[in-house]
């Protein structure tokens, strides 16, 4: 009860000072511009999207994003790391220019503020070997399948799984992975920051998408009424798709391709 | 308190639970014949100093004693395949609780046939009885008989351990109620009924197996 009033009184401080601060600068490219710099909120603790790194520095996925979208831009950029809970506050009261925090979108966000393309996949999907021909939750039939008991994956892949699919439900995460790479079953379901975690440590059993069953990809942040920013922001963006440098920040962070129709 | 206890939401998941009591029994009655078979034979290596088998038995006794039933049950699951034995998660179990009784019933067991008064021995020897025969008929159903209470007993406890198997996602009984619970989120009313149903399953074992010791062994109608 308590988390919910204290959500809704975020939002709503939110709402409110978002009507504020779109007075406070009309045009934020233009001043990113002039200021020859860009304030990004970027994450700190969510792993591999933004950590802190050996040098105390923020590193990730989002920190890539954010010195990409600068080069593009031609300015400085200054990372503010920010928390899930106050990442869109810091950009509605004017603290940052953009939020890049691994954010999803949903009805309530898109009230308070507006969202650029899709820069980095996030999904739960089926994850399995390379050489699996699974393209689909019906190729699942007949097959072994570990999922994480509870879980949203567990929840949703029980919805579309073929009837003689064999799922085996874990503990937790823990013992998923490892009764996939003890090959006890042949798939597996779970977020693709698990699998790419996974695949960062160990290379005995690869864990390839097969297919999505859950997908919240992430976007960029941006204040409501920025139109010439958030156009900004998206052409810089489609064009990091097509040169290839998102599809780096996606193999060196994810472990993984960039999804085509990301 | 304002919780409202909702039973039936549970009972929605019936199949479920008698499906996971049905295997929990078939993995302990499965694990307490081998087991105790194994006890026997571990037992009468080590009384009798067979070697080199009563060294092997010593071994494995305190190798399982002393190490937790979970861990073994994951050592053999996820960590067996390594070395390329590869076993689904029923041979796990029924492996793991065989192993794991076979050591504590070695014990059990050890502890009755040494009671026998060695003028019993003599007095079978004396009626030309073979070593087997004076086994099978003299030493063994009175070793058995002392030591039964004890016996019971390490068998319902390796019933209530086969708890941990719902950890290799073996669908017995506490398996079933974590998944039931992990549905409807019931977790009072859900582990009520499965803490029920465990407490007469170990009261049923009991006497079934006090049944078995009365009849089989001291041969009593």
């Amino acid at each position: 009860m308590q988390k919910r009033t204290f959500l809704k009184a975020v939002l709503a401080t939110a709402v409110f000072s978002a009507g504020f601060s779109g007075l406070a600068h009309a045009d934020v490219l233009a001043n990113v511009q002039k200021a020859g710099v860009l304030r990004v909120a970027v994450p700190q603790d969510f792993p591999p999207f933004g950590t802190v790194g050996p040098d105390l520095k923020p590193r990730g996925y989002d920190i890539d994003v954010a010195n990409l979208i600068g080069r593009e831009l031609g300015v400085k950029v200054e990372l503010i790391p920010v928390s899930s809970t106050n990442r869109i506050p810091y950009l509605t009261t004017g603290k940052a220019d953009l939020v890049i925090s691994s954010l999803g979108k949903n009805p309530d966000r898109e009230k308070v503020i507006d969202f650029s393309i899709a820069y980095a996949p996030f999904f739960n999907g089926v994850f399995g070997p390379a050489d699996s021909t699974v393209k689909g939750a019906a190729d699942t039939a007949g097959k072994t399948l570990g999922v994480t008991r509870g879980s949203v994956e567990d929840l949703e892949f029980t919805k579309i799984a073929p009837p003689t699919v064999n799922i085996k439900r874990y503990e937790d995460n823990n013992a998923t992975i490892s009764a996939y790479l003890s090959g006890q079953v042949q798939l597996i379901a779970t977020g693709n920051v698990v699998a790419a975690a996974v695949n960062e440590r160990t290379k005995i059993r690869r864990l390839d998408t097969k297919f999505l069953i859950k997908n919240s990809p992430c976007y960029v942040g941006v204040n409501k009424g920025e139109a010439a920013l958030l156009a900004k922001v998206n052409e810089v963006i489609a064009k990091l798709k097509k040169n290839g440098d998102l599809n780096q920040v996606s193999q060196r962070w994810l472990q993984a391709p960039l999804p085509a129709d990301l | 308190m304002s919780y409202v206890f909702d039973f039936p939401a549970v009972f929605e998941h019936t199949d479920a639970l008698l499906a996971g009591t049905g295997r929990t029994l078939a993995l302990t009655a499965i694990g307490a014949v081998i087991g105790i078979a194994l006890g026997i034979v571990g037992a009468v290596c080590r009384a009798w100093r067979l070697a080199p088998f009563d060294r092997l038995f010593a071994v494995y006794v305190e190798l399982i004693r002393n190490t937790p039933f979970l861990v073994q049950l994951f050592f053999i699951f996820f960590g067996l395949p390594a070395i390329g034995v590869q076993m689904n998660e029923w041979q796990a179990a029924i492996l793991a609780v065989i192993i794991n009784l076979g050591a504590y019933s070695t014990e059990i067991i050890r502890a009755g046939i040494e009671a026998t008064p060695k003028g019993q021995i003599e007095a079978a020897q004396s009626l030309a009885l073979n070593r087997l025969q004076t086994f099978r008929h003299v030493v063994l159903p009175p070793a058995l008989l002392k030591v039964w209470p004890a016996l019971c007993s390490q068998v319902v406890i390796v019933m209530l351990g086969t708890s941990v198997c719902s950890q290799i996602a073996a669908e017995e009984l506490t398996f079933a109620a974590n998944f039931i619970q992990s549905r409807n989120f019931r977790a009072f009313e859900t582990y009520f009924i499965v803490t029920a149903i465990y407490f007469l399953l170990a009261i049923g074992i009991r006497q079934l197996m006090m049944q078995i010791g009365r009849r089989l062994i001291a041969r009593r109608p």
